[in-house]
């Protein structure tokens, strides 16, 4: 192994990215699992959003119509990276002031917590619309055959809608929940400690730019391949059912 | 409207426990068009009660008011003899008891309505699990039971994607049965079908008739009406232009529009 790597003049590489120092190996995936951890949780808070969102649109009164209008537009109009700039400070600033207000005084808040804040409402508004598409391709009969039955509306999306939508939804959100491991790095402004800033400021102790983004790079890969598989395990079980386009041969 | 009804005056004393359905003076409009202009209808129990009429006669919405699948505009709505509670625009009072009232209800649709995501047995299982809390061993037993009766014991773990129209139709009748309905409401069951798959379901059908069961059936198969039917109503533009039994109302037709409809359909 240390013979084939010296061959290949990567010694030195393999050096800085060990896992123990001096070796930023583990600083590394410890950015990983801290841009891992918001995309999970932005991605979740995001579905939860995005579910209220999709049926506040389909079936929600005037008012409710209109707000969530807003919503999608203005948030899928703004860049991210000012949202997040946006989003963090008036959230934190917002909190302190209530919590000064009632006489707690300045709070300190996580990084993680705010991290999932912010990137949720982001993938909120986008979710809404994956999510409302894929209700909307759901035959109507089929949702008219479980009120007929009796279904009430909350079993009805439950065992109905949500099943049924799934199959539409998932390409959609597996394009989501890809943006969402990348918006992770942009919360390197914020000064939050995710992969892409661990990554620079590796690369900016050690001079090593190419070896440090490279793996940073390779790390991104391996993520998007291993969420690849899942994605389309959930797509291959939701599309049960389902013919398949390519004819019954396949 | 004509009243010459032999279920109207069959007044004997038992006639509210066994009244099944009884519709009165109900409206509907979609906006400024009045799709429904004053119905009334009873059925007793064990009565098959044949709705025809041409396109845009009201005959699928009359249907679909008696579950709320359309909400009405007015009118009374009674099941086994319990009054659906309307506000004064028809919308209902209270959602749980027509979701209760529903359950009694077993549909059958033009388009089938299986729900694709899960396979046959599954379908009929779902609402008496998952509504009517029946366990689930004993509702398997019941579902297989069912598809056995209509034919298609051995598709039990089939989607229904994978089956013809006529299998799909005969699985969504055994999905109806599976809540034990006291009413069948079928509407247009044979209309999606290819001809050749048309017989295999109304054989499903005339043995329900058979059985005794309850049913209103909106139909274009006049043979098959003229056979099964205790009661047939002919719906023109929103009113009953004339019922009676079968044979009378097919050999006999009184209204000049029912016999001009009559000869178009053949």
């Amino acid at each position: 192994m240390e013979l084939i790597l010296e061959t290949l003049g990567l010694a030195k590489s393999a050096e800085l990215l060990s896992l123990s120092p001096p070796g930023w190996g583990a600083n590394l995936l410890r950015g990983l699992a801290n841009s891992l951890q918001i995309a999970f949780g932005a991605f979740g808070f995001g579905l939860v959003i995005g579910l209220f969102g999709a049926y506040g649109k389909l079936y929600g009164g005037v008012v409710v119509r209109d707000l969530l209008a807003i919503y999608t537009t203005v948030i899928r109009a703004v860049p991210e990276l000012v949202l997040i700039l946006i989003l963090y400070y008036v959230g934190t600033d917002v909190i302190n002031q209530v919590s000064q207000a009632m006489g707690y005084g300045r709070v300190e808040i996580s990084g993680v917590v705010a991290g999932i804040w912010v990137l949720g409402i982001v993938q909120g508004a986008y979710s809404t619309e994956v999510l409302r598409g894929a209700i909307q391709a759901v035959p109507p009969g089929q949702i008219e055959a479980a009120r007929a039955f009796g279904m009430p509306p909350f079993m009805l999306m439950r065992r109905v809608t949500i099943p049924a939508m799934l199959s539409f939804a998932t390409p959609g959100l597996a394009n989501l929940w890809l943006i969402a491991t990348k918006d992770t790095a942009l919360l390197a402004i914020v000064g939050f400690s995710e992969l892409t800033l661990e990554t620079r400021q590796a690369a900016a102790s050690t001079r090593a730019y190419f070896t440090f983004f490279l793996a940073a790079g390779a790390l991104y890969l391996i993520v998007t391949l291993c969420s690849g598989a899942v994605f389309a395990r959930i797509e291959k079980w939701s599309r049960r059912g389902q013919p398949s386009l390519r004819g019954s041969n396949k | 409207m004509t009243t010459s009804d032999s279920t109207i005056q069959n007044n004997a004393p038992c006639e509210v426990q066994d009244e099944a359905i009884r519709v009165m003076d109900l409206h509907k409009s979609f906006g400024m068009l009045e799709v429904l202009k004053g119905v009334s209808l009873k059925a007793q129990k064990g009565d098959v009660v044949a709705i025809i009429g041409g396109s845009g006669s009201g005959k699928s919405t009359f249907l679909r008011c008696i579950n709320f699948l359309e909400t009405p505009s007015s009118g009374q709505i009674f099941v086994n003899g319990e009054e659906i509670q309307m506000r004064p625009d028809g919308s209902p009072v209270n959602r749980r008891q027509i979701e209760r009232i529903r359950t009694r209800l077993g549909m059958v649709f033009q388009a089938f309505n299986l729900w694709t995501h899960r396979t046959l047995l599954e379908n009929v299982i779902e609402v008496p699990v998952h509504v009517l809390k029946v366990p689930r061993a004993e509702a398997i037993e019941r579902a297989k039971v069912l598809l056995d009766r209509v034919g298609l014991r051995d598709k039990a773990d089939t989607f229904p994607a994978f089956l013809s129209g006529g299998q799909q139709q005969r699985a969504a009748i055994a999905r109806a049965l599976a809540v034990d309905p006291s009413v069948m409401l079928f509407d247009e069951p044979t209309s999606a079908l290819d001809p050749e798959l048309v017989g295999e379901v109304l054989t499903v059908i005339r043995d329900l008739a058979a059985e005794g069961r309850t049913m209103l059936l909106v139909t274009h198969e006049m043979k098959f009406a003229r056979e099964v039917a205790t009661h047939v109503v002919y719906l023109y533009q929103g009113l009953i232009e004339e019922q009676g039994p079968p044979a009378e109302l097919f050999e006999n037709p009184k209204s000049a529009r029912l016999q001009q409809f009559l000869k178009t359909v053949g």
